[in-house]
C-alpha cells in the first residue's frame, strides 16, 4: 500500500472532484464531507511519504510501470516531500476552516465549489510531486484552470473582470514555460527531468538551452506574480471569495517558487543556473524591488484583504531572492519560507474570513473596536502579522534570519536592506490596522447589530482551525532548526557553496 | 543578405510561429474589446502548438504507423529516420485540450461580465468601475 502513496496522493482527490460533482445533483450534503475525506487522504499520504523519504531516501513511481524516459514517474524526495505536506495540509485546514462561510455564501454552488476546490489541490499536488516537465505543465493547467473558476465566484461586479485578467496572464505564463520545455525537448529529446538534467551538461553553452532556459523561468515567474509580472495577483486574490482567497492565496505561489528552484535543483541544475549563466545578481536585484514596492504598495491600500496580497508580492521577493543568493544559507532560507509563508497566510486569510463572515466591509475604517467583538479572531491576526514582521517565537522571524545571513554571506546587502526595510514596513502595517481595531472606539452600527452583547465571535468551527494554524506557526518557529538540519539542508545540491 | 534569406526560408516554420505568436500578444495587449483578446490569446496558444507540430516533422518521411520492422532491418528495430517523431504531435493533443478549455472558461467569464455591464469594452467596463 504504502508504495503506491505518490499516485494515490493524486489520484484519490482527482476521483474525487467527479464525485462530488455528480453527488451536487443527487445529494448536496455529502459533498463536503467527500471533499474532506479526499483531501485527508492526501494528507495522510503525504505525511507517510515524507517519513519514509526520511527513512529511506527518495521515492520513485512509475505510472503504469513504464520506465522513465519513457513513462511519466513521479518523483519524492525531502524537498517536494515537504511541499506536498504544506499544501495537502494548509487544502485541508481551510476546507474545514471555510465550510461555514461556503453554506452562508453560495449555498446552492456548494457541490461546485467543493469540486473546484479539491481538484485545485489535485493540480497543485500533482505539480510538486511529477517528474516530468509535461506533465508538470499539464497539471498547472488544472490548478490554474480551477483557480480562475474559483476566483470567478467573489462578488460579480469585480470577481469575473479579475478573473479574466488572470487568464490572460495566467496563460501567457503557462505557454511561455510550455515553449520553454518545446526548446528542452528538441535540445534533448526528453521530457523526465532526471534525464533532461544528464544530457543537458555538454550543451550548456548552446542558445537554445539559454531559451529554454529564460522561458521557463519567465513563465514560473509569471505564475508567482514577481513584482513587475504581478499586476494580476492582487486584484485576482483580493475579488475572489474568501474560502477560495485562503486557498489560492496561501498555496499557489508558494507551489509556483517550489516549481522554480525545481528546475533550477534537478533539471537545469545549480552549475548551469549560477556558473554558466551569470543572470543571479540581476535576480537578486530584481527581488529587493519587488520587496520593496511590494511593502510600499501594501502601505497604501485601504482594504485589509488587499494589503495582504500586496505583502505577498513582497513575500515573493524573499524567496525568489533567497534561492538566487546561490548559498546554502539563502537556499534554506528560501525554502523554509515556503512552509513559513504557507501557514502564515493562510492564517491572516483565515482571520480576514472570520472578519468578513462578521462584517459587511474590509476597509480599515471597518475594522474599528474589533478586538472587543472578535477576540479571538483578532489574536490570530496578530499572530499572523506578527510572523510576517518577524518577531521571534514565530516561524516568520527563523527563515528571515536565514535569508539576512545569506545575504550577508553573498555579500547582497541590498538584499538585506530590502528585507530590514520590508519588515519595518510591516510593524507600521500592521500596527496601523492593530491601533484601528483595538483604540478606536466601536462604530454605532456595530453594536446596533448584535444587540446589548458586543461581543460577536465567529462560529467554533471557524476559530478552531485559526487558532490551530496560529499555534502552528510559533511550534514551526520553534522546530525550525531541526526542520532545516533535517528536511532542507539534505536536498540542497552539492555544487552550491 | 544571401544568408539572411537563407536563414528566413530554410526556418520558415520558427519565423511563422513567431510572427502568429506576436500577432496573438499584440491583440490581447492592443485590444480594448475583451472578445478580441481572448481571440487573441488563442493565436497565442496556437503559435505555440504549431512550434510543437513542426518539430515532430522530418523531410521525406511519413506518418508514424510502422510498415515492416524486426527481422531484415539490421540492428535496428524500426529505422528512425523513415518516420516522424509522434511525440510532440502527442502533447500537443494534451495542448489542445488545455486551450479548448482555457477558452471556454475565458468565454463563460465573458459572459458573466457581459451581464453584469452589457458591454465588452474594457475602457467602459473600467470607467464604471472608476465611478462607483
Amino acid at each position: 500500500m504504502s508504495q503506491h502513496y505518490p499516485v494515490l496522493l493524486v489520484t484519490v482527490p482527482l476521483l474525487s472532484a467527479f464525485i462530488i460533482s455528480g453527488l451536487s445533483w443527487v445529494k448536496k450534503s455529502l459533498c463536503y464531507p467527500l471533499a474532506l475525506l479526499a483531501l485527508g487522504t492526501s494528507v495522510f499520504c503525504a505525511i507517510g511519504l515524507l517519513l519514509r523519504v526520511l527513512d529511506a531516501g527518495a521515492v520513485e513511481y512509475h505510472l503504469g510501470g513504464w520506465v522513465p524516459p519513457w513513462g511519466i514517474a513521479y518523483r519524492v524526495d525531502l524537498l517536494n516531500g515537504l511541499v506536498l505536506v504544506v499544501v495537502s495540509s494548509v487544502a485541508f485546514v481551510n476546507l474545514f476552516a471555510t465550510h461555514k462561510t461556503v453554506q452562508k455564501d453560495f449555498p446552492e454552488k456548494m457541490g461546485i465549489f467543493y469540486t473546484l476546490y479539491v481538484l485545485f489541490a489535485t493540480g497543485l499536488m500533482g505539480i510538486t510531486v511529477t517528474g516530468d516537465v509535461f506533465n508538470l505543465y499539464v497539471l498547472l493547467e488544472i490548478a490554474s484552470l480551477t483557480a480562475y473558476a474559483l476566483i470567478a465566484l467573489g462578488k460579480p461586479d469585480r470577481a469575473p473582470l479579475a478573473s479574466l485578467n488572470y487568464v490572460f496572464i495566467g496563460t501567457i505564463g503557462a505557454c511561455f514555460y510550455l515553449l520553454g520545455i518545446g526548446y528542452l525537448y528538441i535540445m534533448t529529446g526528453s521530457l523526465n527531468m532526471a534525464d533532461i538534467a544528464s544530457l543537458l551538461p555538454p550543451i550548456y553553452h548552446s542558445k537554445a538551452v539559454l531559451v529554454a532556459f529564460i522561458f521557463c523561468m519567465v513563465g514560473v515567474l509569471i505564475k508567482m506574480g514577481f513584482f513587475p509580472l504581478h499586476v494580476w495577483l492582487p486584484n485576482a486574490y483580493s475579488c475572489a471569495p474568501e474560502p477560495s482567497s485562503s486557498l489560492i492565496a496561501p498555496l499557489m505561489t508558494k507551489v509556483m517558487v517550489y516549481v522554480m528552484i525545481r528546475l533550477i535543483f534537478s533539471v537545469f541544475l545549480p552549475d548551469f543556473s549560477f556558473h554558466v549563466l551569470h543572470i543571479d545578481h540581476a535576480l537578486v536585484w530584481l527581488a529587493c524591488l519587488a520587496i520593496i514596492m511590494g511593502s510600499l504598495l501594501a502601505l497604501a491600500q485601504k482594504n485589509i484583504k488587499r494589503t495582504l496580497t500586496y505583502i505577498i508580492v513582497s513575500e515573493i521577493g524573499y524567496m525568489v531572492g533567497g534561492v538566487w543568493l546561490g548559498n546554502r544559507l539563502g537556499m534554506s532560507g528560501a525554502i523554509l519560507h515556503i512552509l513559513n509563508d504557507a501557514i502564515m497566510t493562510l492564517c491572516l486569510f483565515l482571520a480576514v474570513g472570520n472578519i468578513a463572515y462578521r462584517l459587511k466591509g474590509l476597509e480599515l475604517q471597518d475594522l474599528k473596536g474589533l478586538f472587543r467583538k472578535m477576540p479571538v479572531t483578532m489574536a490570530g491576526f496578530v499572530a499572523g502579522g506578527l510572523s510576517v514582521i518577524g518577531i521571534p517565537p514565530t516561524c516568520g522571524f527563523f527563515s528571515k534570519w536565514y535569508l539576512i545571513s545569506g545575504a550577508i554571506q553573498a555579500g547582497q546587502y541590498g538584499f538585506m536592506a530590502a528585507l530590514l526595510f520590508s519588515s519595518l514596513v510591516n510593524v507600521v502595517l500592521f500596527f496601523r490596522i492593530i491601533e484601528i481595531a483595538y483604540f478606536e472606539p466601536m462604530e454605532s452600527l456595530h453594536g446596533a447589530a448584535s444587540g446589548h452583547g458586543i461581543r460577536q465571535e465567529a462560529p467554533l468551527s471557524m476559530l478552531v482551525p485559526l487558532l490551530f494554524v496560529a499555534i502552528s506557526l510559533v511550534v514551526v518557529g520553534i522546530y525550525s532548526g531541526t526542520i532545516v538540519n533535517h528536511l532542507i539542508i539534505p536536498v540542497l545540491p552539492k555544487g552550491i557553496g | 543578405m544571401e544568408a539572411l534569406i537563407h536563414q528566413i526560408v530554410a526556418k520558415y516554420n520558427y519565423w511563422l510561429y513567431i510572427i502568429l505568436m506576436m500577432i496573438g500578444l499584440y491583440a490581447m495587449i492592443a485590444k480594448n474589446n475583451l472578445i478580441k483578446k481572448l481571440v487573441g490569446m488563442n493565436i497565442f496558444q496556437t503559435a505555440i502548438i504549431l512550434f510543437y507540430v513542426s518539430i515532430g516533422v522530418k523531410k521525406g518521411a511519413t506518418i508514424p504507423i510502422l510498415e515492416e520492422h524486426g527481422a531484415g532491418m539490421g540492428e535496428h528495430a524500426v529505422r528512425v529516420a523513415d518516420y516522424i517523431n509522434p511525440l510532440p504531435h502527442v502533447l500537443m493533443l494534451t495542448a489542445i485540450v488545455v486551450s479548448v478549455s482555457t477558452f471556454g472558461v475565458a468565454l463563460a467569464l465573458a459572459v458573466k461580465i457581459y451581464q453584469q455591464y452589457k458591454t465588452l469594452e474594457e475602457d467602459e467596463i473600467l470607467m464604471r468601475l472608476r465611478e462607483k
